[in-house]
């Protein structure tokens, strides 16, 4: 249980600042996800966490005490590496016993935890094995059973779903949530894949170029992004936007469209042409091509299709309370009338 | 495949098997072969079937019973200071990358590049008790000066000094390379599992390293027992055989003493000895070694 605080923090490699003066708490018991880009600095902010690549500047405390000089074995937090970071030397059991036998763990009690938490992730039967002979779903367990036997008061996940496939990476996401309920403890996860941030966390930090973008639950940060770089990386697929000479952007999600053959009155439209239709089951999704060859991405449920096909000219039409408006620095405005003379639907 | 086409893949490893049997088992069996024979160069018509002659009258002579010893030391203290100097080198300069460890680095491999000639040479200069710079070192620290080469007390531990100077750093940078091919991420993983720096050499890099130490170990076995250039140009097995070796024997019992037959004896002596200890490493080490 521990809540974990930045102030002030920056980091650099060099004459390269990847981190600047970041102010960051995350709480105690949350499970917070760091989402962005590759290179904006998610790993990195995890890493000093962890005190496996400490900050240039600035304090990090957990629970409370300044952990800058703390080295990283005695900090009470536990990480699962991108690629598990398994021992290839040593059994299932002796990875997940390495960290207990360093903190002078007595055997039996070690032996004790070893079963617990073998039995937590399903590995009960492999304990003897060597990692080589485990497929990548069962490192992934060798290296979450490692994490879980320290009892730590905070988890540092990066990115541990990404060497799996589609499949078990899908029902990994559904144990981890699982896992937090149980443990009650401090997750904090990194990913790049904002699908995976939205489905697990209670808090998104979105970050780029080394700034905090938003920090905010799912519902918040979908629903009320406060920057245009929010409101395009979140959201599958991406929001459109439409850029208006000189004032601002306006953006409309591909799930607020309704794609129609004909412009509809008081509403936000674009004439276009279908240059793509994806069925994907319960969804479909479209791209529409304007005059002015600029892509427009649509997603609707199957049942309300009205049949568009490729090359057919149609209109898509957004209800003036799903458009969101973003000044030239792109952060959040309130809705500008005078913006949507030109695409208003008169007649 | 179909019963007829049996052959076909004995035709395909056929060129490679023809060269085995030529420059590999044919020199083998023709050693052993000559080992029982007194040899004469002039008129091989005149060899003479003397079954294990050679064998009984080699392991009489002192000059076989030292050069057996000899190899034995060459061997043990080589490898041992060798393996031990290079994995100390290498967990050294494999963590930090400097200029000064660069510079360490390639120190320790130069002598890889120059010739067992020259460095005989400048050796055997260099520890000339009269007039060469060790004795002047030694001199001047207030140590007593040694006889190095011109003893039989000092002259193998001269040459075995020598072997480990020029042998070191290739070895070093086998080393390297194995540990810098060790994924970071264990190490922050054992970071976090709070182990300590002898814990971490002897839990991670050591077993990760494994297979190249066991590499090493017997290509530098292997390369001690035949061990022959250093002696040749350095004491030329002296003083009185006090340093001379395995091969160093062939090599006198063929173009000093022309005896053949009992070169070949010595060379049959060696091969068991280089393959029994071989197979001993595979039997006795190689369950410790892993193999990722």
């Amino acid at each position: 249980m521990a809540t974990i605080k930045f102030e002030q923090v920056s980091k650099s490699f060099g004459d390269n600042t990847i981190i600047k003066n970041v102010d960051l708490t995350i709480q105690d018991g949350s499970f917070t996800v760091l989402v962005g880009p590759s290179g904006c600095g998610k790993t990195t902010l995890l890493r000093m966490i962890a005190g496996i690549g400490p900050q240039s500047s600035g304090r990090i405390l957990i629970d409370g005490k300044d952990v800058t000089e703390m080295p990283p074995g005695q900090r009470g937090v536990a990480m699962v590496f991108q690629n598990y970071a398994i021992y290839p030397t040593m059994s299932v059991a002796e990875n997940i016993e390495f960290g207990l036998k360093n903190n002078k763990v007595p055997k039996e009690e070690r032996q004790s935890i070893v079963q617990e938490v073998a039995k937590k992730v399903g590995l009960e039967q492999l304990l003897h094995r060597q990692p080589s002979t485990l497929s990548g779903g069962q490192r992934q367990r060798v290296a979450l059973a490692r994490a879980m036997s320290k009892n730590p008061k905070v988890f540092l996940m990066d990115e541990p779903l990404s060497n799996l496939d589609a499949k078990l990476r899908t029902a990994m996401r559904v144990e981890l949530i699982e896992l937090h309920k149980k443990l009650k403890t401090t997750f904090v996860y990194v990913t790049h894949d904002q699908v995976e941030a939205m489905s697990m966390a209670d808090t998104i930090i979105l970050m780029n170029e080394g700034k905090i973008m938003q920090e905010a639950s799912p519902e918040e940060i979908y629903r009320n992004p406060e920057n245009l770089f929010t409101a395009r990386f979140i959201g599958s697929p991406a929001m459109n936007t439409v850029e208006i000479a000189g004032e601002g952007t306006i953006g409309f999600r591909p799930e607020a469209v309704m794609l129609e053959k004909a412009g509809q009155p008081d509403m936000f439209a674009i004439k276009g042409r279908v240059s793509t239709r994806e069925m994907l089951g319960k969804e479909i999704l479209y791209s529409v091509k304007d005059s002015r060859e600029n892509t427009y991405m649509v997603s609707m449920p199957s049942e309300e299709d009205k049949g568009c096909r490729v090359n057919d000219e149609v209109y898509l039409n957004v209800p003036a309370e799903r458009l969101y408006f973003f000044d030239r620095e792109g952060y959040r405005i309130g809705p500008r009338q005078n913006w949507l003379s030109d695409f208003l639907c008169r007649g | 495949m179909k019963d007829g086409k049996k052959w076909i893949p004995y035709l395909l490893v056929a060129p490679a098997m023809a060269g085995i049997a030529l420059f590999v088992i044919y020199p083998m069996v023709n050693l052993v072969y000559m080992s029982f024979f007194k040899v004469n160069q002039m008129n091989p018509d005149k060899n003479k079937f003397v079954l294990f002659d050679n064998y009984t009258k080699m392991f009489r002579t002192s000059a076989f019973q030292k050069a057996m010893v000899n190899t034995g030391y060459y061997a043990l203290f080589s490898v041992v200071i060798i393996l031990a100097l290079a994995l100390l080198l290498s967990v050294w300069l494999a963590g930090r990358r400097t200029k000064f460890h660069s510079f360490v680095q390639g120190c320790a491999f130069l002598p890889h590049v120059i010739s067992m000639v020259s460095i005989g040479l400048i050796f055997q200069q260099m520890m000339d008790p009269d007039f060469g710079i060790f004795n002047a070192i030694l001199n001047a620290l207030g140590l007593p000066a040694l006889s190095w080469l011109r003893s039989s007390d000092t002259a193998v531990g001269s040459i075995v000094f020598v072997n480990v100077w020029k042998s070191v750093g290739y070895y070093t940078l086998i080393l390297i390379a194995a540990i810098q091919s060790i994924p970071e991420s264990i190490y922050e993983a054992a970071a976090l599992d709070n182990a300590g720096k002898l814990k971490v050499f002897f839990k991670i890099t050591l077993p990760m390293i494994s297979p190249q130490i066991f590499f090493v170990l017997i290509v530098l076995s292997i390369g001690s027992f035949k061990i022959f250039d250093l002696i040749s140009i350095m004491t030329a097995g002296g003083p009185n055989n006090a340093s001379t070796s395995l091969v160093y024997y062939i090599y006198a019992n063929v173009f000093q003493d022309f005896d053949v037959g009992r070169a070949a004896a010595a060379g049959v002596v060696l091969l068991g000895l280089v393959g029994v200890m071989t197979v001993l490493y595979f039997v006795g080490l190689a369950k410790k070694v892993h193999y990722q």
